[in-house]
């Protein structure tokens, strides 16, 4: 499976998810420069973490404008499958690809740390390999992960099935204290309405080499969209 | 034409800077400070033949930049012309 991992300026996790898909994954995966407009056959682009032009002006409003989101936009229109981790979430949701926004951490601090989030919907193809309510040990870092929506927005993506992660206590259960960010309905992962486009603030790209961090939880996901790509 | 733009958190989402201080303000002693947002503040020049042309001009980079309308209402003004 061909794979392209978009660098802007002040993207940081391209090399990692890179290293995931070529190393951990023996993918097929290439580079993608901001500037490039065309998307070289891949069957899957990923969107990676970082700070995407400073994040200057609100997280990903800036990026959306790079000259490989018109691509980006038609390939997901085409049905091609697009994945947001973390500033990537956040460039789709202001691109419009994905519902909802990112705005402040509740703390306002700066999160890093291993959390666990459960999964609401395993007929993804971001989802397939894992089981509906089974709780994933992946990272997340950001400042910028606290999701928002119109309640009626919310309600919707409910119904529909969109709401992919929920951040939830190691038991699998929903609490203040397991909500590291303050996001509405614990939500850590969504799709769009036509499950092709999916954004989530954990990295599973960092969670692909169990022996040195912790889990390789990641690995499902990577593995849901091979499947899904066959 | 001298353009201000103010951005604030829309109504009723969670705006943690606002409450962060808020709380400050209050530990200082100004009781009787309530209600803190914190938004941002953008000034531009914009060429224009009328004050409307502007302000649609404006009206429209709000709408696709300047704010989220999903987390942010703006309000602008309009200085010449």
């Amino acid at each position: 499976m061909k794979w392209g991992v978009v660098r802007f300026p002040g993207s940081l996790d391209d090399d990692d998810a890179l290293y995931a898909l070529r190393e951990v994954l023996g993918q097929d995966a290439r580079m993608l420069w901001h500037k490039e407009e065309t998307l070289g056959g891949v069957h899957c682009i990923v969107l990676p973490g970082g700070f995407s032009y400073g994040d200057y002006l609100r997280s990903g409003a800036i990026a959306r404008f790079s000259p490989i989101m018109r691509s980006i936009a038609k390939f997901a229109d085409d049905g091609g499958l697009v994945l947001g981790i973390c500033n990537g979430f956040q460039i789709l949701c202001e691109a419009h690809l994905l519902p909802g926004a990112l705005t402040r951490n509740r703390s306002l601090a700066f999160i890093c740390e291993q959390v666990t989030i459960r999964v609401e919907n395993a007929r993804t193809p971001l989802t397939r390999a894992t089981r509906a309510g089974e709780v994933l040990r992946i990272p997340i870092k950001h400042g910028e992960g606290c999701y928002v929506a119109p309640e009626s927005e919310l309600r919707a993506m409910e119904e529909r099935g969109q709401v992919l992660f929920r951040y939830v206590a190691p038991d699998g259960g929903l609490s203040e204290a397991a909500n590291p960010n303050g996001s509405m309905r614990a939500i850590a992962g969504v799709a769009n309405e036509r499950f092709n486009v999916f954004g989530l603030m954990p990295h599973p790209e960092h969670a692909v080499e169990g022996e040195l961090t912790g889990g390789a939880d990641g690995l499902k996901l990577f593995h849901s969209l091979i499947e899904a790509a066959r | 034409m001298q353009v201000r733009v103010y951005v604030s958190p829309r109504q009723g989402i969670l705006d943690p800077q606002g409450r962060a201080v808020e709380n400050a303000l209050k530990s200082l002693g100004f009781a009787d400070a309530s209600n803190v947002h914190i938004g941002r503040y953008i000034t531009l020049e914009v060429k224009g033949d009328s004050r409307a042309a502007v302000e649609a001009e404006v009206a429209r980079m709000c709408d696709q930049l300047l704010a989220n309308p999903l987390i942010e209402d703006y309000r602008f003004e309009v200085e010449g012309g």
